[in-house]
């Protein structure tokens, strides 16, 4: 219990010490700020893209369309053997009057598919493998097009794995970037905690002469370190914030012309949670370095 | 030693020298021993080692040769991790005060037992009990700034006993304060001796000595001069 009450005394003397200097600590808590929200942005847009990505087109598929001559046997028949094949996860059946109806709700067409004299659209299927394995829906793309009736089969895998790649390197750029940035923040607070130490050094001094252990005389800076950059981290996240918010309002004028609905997301739950002890642990990380580097040198004399 | 020899003896310096990098030698075969209890000054002309022994007492330097034993811990021999406990035997009085003028009167004593890690209700308790005992009580809220010469030294007495320390250790500490502040101080050493504290006490001050007839070990040029 006593325990617990010395670690709240040294973290609302951490508060209070933030407090002290409100203009040091606010320009220290900005850069780790900018400097986290740059990684932590990134990593929102690429995840907004794949979502985005994901609603065009979900995971790879193949689309088989009949031939508008097409009779309800045939169709039958490869509905059969889709559904025969261990490999194959689902199989969604498009009918033309369903592709229409769709056609007619989404695209803002109704005007122009209203003046058509018939459906102009063929049934389909879209088929999803079992596996994450392209070579199964490419073995499939080729099999499919011998089909009786069968007029087209296209494999809408290639540019979602074009995409996926991307998005891959995308994601590395951004663990490079957040790994610099991360030692920046390890540097900002070596140095912040660095002065601090220098100007509590007859208090420190002072300590070590009437008993004070090395855990106790590094405790409070440790908190400090990691309250500052936990700070960071909330001045992360709301950059981060306020840009998806400025970000949707032009969005929401784009995807307005563009007829789709697009807006970005804000930062997940977990990815807040895994930002803000990220940047604590670094703060204390750097904290840790400081002290270990300086406290030492200060020896009663 | 035997056993005999170290029951009640709260410091024991045996045959203890020290040199400086450089070959400066502060201290030069001293041997003398405090018994528990004991109230003693030493004494001796700046320069002669006094403020040397007082580092090698309390752990800051160790002596070159020689033991330096208290309160039955070999100070020479004690391990790194083990010294901030050591030092919470004693009560420090420093010639420069050493307050931290960027906390209050009640931070600065509260100082010791928050190192110590006494709850804050307990805290409050005896460093209140201190202030009180030294005069301070209504100057809690004060730094040490505010103070006069003489409540800063005060202060730094009511620092030093918060932790009822077995041993006070003081290094001039009428250094500079007239005779009447002076007195006030050494009256307060020797009440806490009355009450069982080991006082030593580091001083060139004179007249003291001859008003007080104690105990007095004479450092000169680094030895004792009996």
């Amino acid at each position: 219990m006593n325990w617990l009450l010395v670690h709240l005394d040294t973290l609302r003397e951490s508060l209070a010490r933030l407090g002290h200097q409100p203009l040091a600590s606010a320009l220290n808590i900005i850069v780790i700020g900018i400097a986290l929200s740059l990684p932590a942005g990134f990593y929102l847009g690429l995840n907004n893209l794949q979502t985005f990505s994901r609603q065009l087109s979900s995971d790879p598929q193949v689309s088989i369309f009949m031939a508008i001559d097409a009779g309800a046997a045939e169709v039958a028949a490869v509905e059969q053997r889709l559904k025969s094949n261990p490999e194959i996860g689902r199989v969604e059946f498009i009918s033309r009057d369903q592709a229409l109806a769709r056609l007619k709700r989404s695209a803002g067409l109704s005007d122009v598919l209203a003046n058509l004299g018939r459906n102009p659209l063929p049934d389909a299927f879209v088929v999803t493998a079992r596996s994450n394995d392209p070579a199964v829906l490419e073995a499939l793309h080729d099999q499919a097009r011998k089909w009786p009736k069968v007029e087209h089969v296209q494999l809408d895998a290639e540019w979602a794995r074009r995409l996926d790649a991307a998005l891959n390197v995308g994601r590395m750029l951004v663990t490079l970037l957040a790994v610099l940035l991360a030692v920046a923040l390890v540097a900002v607070t070596f140095n912040t905690i660095r002065l601090q130490i220098l100007t509590r050094r007859d208090e420190i001094e002072v300590s070590k002469l009437i008993g004070a252990t090395n855990p106790f005389i590094r405790r409070p800076f440790l908190y400090f370190g990691a309250l500052q950059g936990l700070a960071g981290g909330f001045a992360a996240w709301a950059i981060v914030a306020l840009a998806v918010l400025v970000l949707n309002i032009q969005l929401a004028d784009l995807s307005g012309l563009y007829g789709t609905p697009f807006k970005l997301e804000w930062p997940r739950g977990d990815d807040t949670l895994i930002l803000l002890s990220f940047s604590a642990g670094l703060g204390w990380l750097g904290a840790w370095l400081s002290v270990s580097r300086h406290l030492w040198v200060i020896e009663p004399r | 030693m035997s056993a005999e020899a170290t029951r009640g003896s709260m410091i024991q310096v045996s045959h203890v020298s020290k040199r400086y990098a450089g070959g400066y030698e502060a201290l030069r075969d001293v041997t003398f021993s405090v018994e528990s209890g004991e109230m003693v000054f030493i004494t001796g002309h700046s320069g002669a080692g006094k403020s040397t022994l007082l580092k090698l007492i309390t752990a800051i330097e160790k002596p070159s040769a020689g033991s330096v034993i208290i309160n039955g811990q070999n100070v020479s021999a004690m391990k790194g991790g083990m010294i901030p406990f050591f030092r919470r035997n004693f009560g420090l009085i420093f010639q420069d005060h050493k307050l931290l003028f960027d906390r209050s009167v009640f931070e600065n004593v509260a100082l010791p037992l928050a190192i110590t890690g006494f709850p804050r209700g307990e805290i409050a308790k005896r460093t209140r009990a201190a202030l009180d005992k030294v005069g301070l009580l209504g100057r809690e809220k004060a730094r040490p700034i505010t103070l006069s010469g003489g409540e800063q030294q005060r202060l730094c007495i009511a620092r030093a006993i918060v932790n009822r320390p077995a041993i006070l250790l003081a290094d001039e500490p009428t250094g500079n304060l007239d005779t009447a502040y002076a007195e006030e101080i050494i009256g307060m050493f020797k009440s806490f001796n009355q009450v069982g504290v080991t006082v030593v006490i580091a001083t060139h001050d004179e007249d003291m000595i001859e008003r007080l007839g104690p105990r007095i070990l004479h450092l000169d040029h680094g030895g004792i001069a009996a």
